[in-house]
């Protein structure tokens, strides 16, 4: 067990028990960062490098940009109300409780298995290029699976959050666009 | 305890953490969080039992996991846009208050 997967696992587990436990909306999206970058350096630690750095791209460069972007839009940012969690205590003191059962089951299983003795084999020459020859020869269904996946999930998140009163707002655009022209020229006049 | 030991472990703790603040935290944001951290935990074990199985040069791990993100992310995308649609019409994220499908 070495001393650089502790600390940075520490800093993982660190992060991710805070994003989870913190009541401000922002220091909890800090936190998750800070856990998925650990999570990333573990990657690299593992050899693999492409995941590592795709894992930084799109977690902390995307996904958590996102999150904060919907704390803002939501403006949620004050801290949740005493009386809706004091509400739900023993609920809370239940889903603990179930999440630690989890936890200590799969360690136990984890700690007894047969995994004991196993050791890293000699890490392989994987380059990008082996990887973008595997995606285009025998991972090609999945692929383009995921292509499609991704422009759907792409057209159904902007209709999603498109406002609900689509005409109303339509009609709203079009009097500013009608408008904009002759306040532009009315600026010119200005100048 | 191994480094494979160590891993496992390490994304045992992230699925548990994850799992306990999708069920307790009462803000829709957070709550995906937590189902975002539980994905990241199964894929911190793919990587894992990548590294230390029996053919790494096959890159399955690889490959299982870079879908994996992938499909997180489009998830995180619809997601999050579900929950501000859903801001704009109930003017709140506490799941509580949330208890109505028609509105």
């Amino acid at each position: 067990m070495e001393t650089g997967f502790l600390i940075i696992a520490g800093i993982t587990a660190v992060g991710a028990i805070a994003a989870m436990s913190l009541r401000n909306l922002v220091h909890c999206a800090l936190c998750l960062t800070v856990a998925f970058a650990g999570l990333a350096a573990l990657y690299l630690r593992l050899g693999a490098q492409f995941v590592g750095f795709a894992q930084i791209l799109v977690y902390i460069g995307a996904v958590a940009i996102l999150i904060v972007f919907a704390i803002l839009l939501t403006r949620s940012n004050e801290t949740e109300s005493e009386a809706g969690r004091g509400r739900g205590k023993w609920s809370s003191l239940a889903s603990v409780g179930v999440a630690f059962l989890v936890f200590s089951v799969l360690s136990i299983s984890v700690l007894s298995g047969s995994m004991a003795n196993r050791t890293a084999q000699d890490l392989p020459d994987i380059s990008v290029k082996e990887i973008g020859l595997q995606l285009m020869t025998g991972y090609v269904l999945p692929l383009e699976v995921i292509a499609l996946l991704l422009t759907a999930a792409l057209i159904g998140a902007v209709l999603i959050a498109m406002p609900e009163k689509s005409a109303a707002n339509g009609d709203a655009q079009t009097r500013v666009a009608h408008r904009s022209p002759t306040e532009a020229g009315e600026k010119l006049n200005d100048l | 305890m191994t480094t494979l030991q160590g891993y496992l472990i390490v994304s045992a703790l992230l699925f548990a953490v994850g799992l306990a603040g999708a069920l307790t935290r009462r803000n829709v944001i957070l709550v995906l969080v937590g189902i975002e951290l539980m994905l990241n935990s199964a894929n911190l074990n793919f990587i894992a039992f990548w590294r230390y199985g029996e053919h790494p040069e096959l890159l399955t791990g690889v490959m299982f996991v870079i879908f994996s993100i992938s499909i997180a992310a489009a998830e995180a995308a619809v997601g999050l846009a579900l929950i501000i649609a859903v801001y704009r019409h109930y003017k709140t994220t506490n799941l509580d208050q949330m208890d109505s499908l028609k509105g």
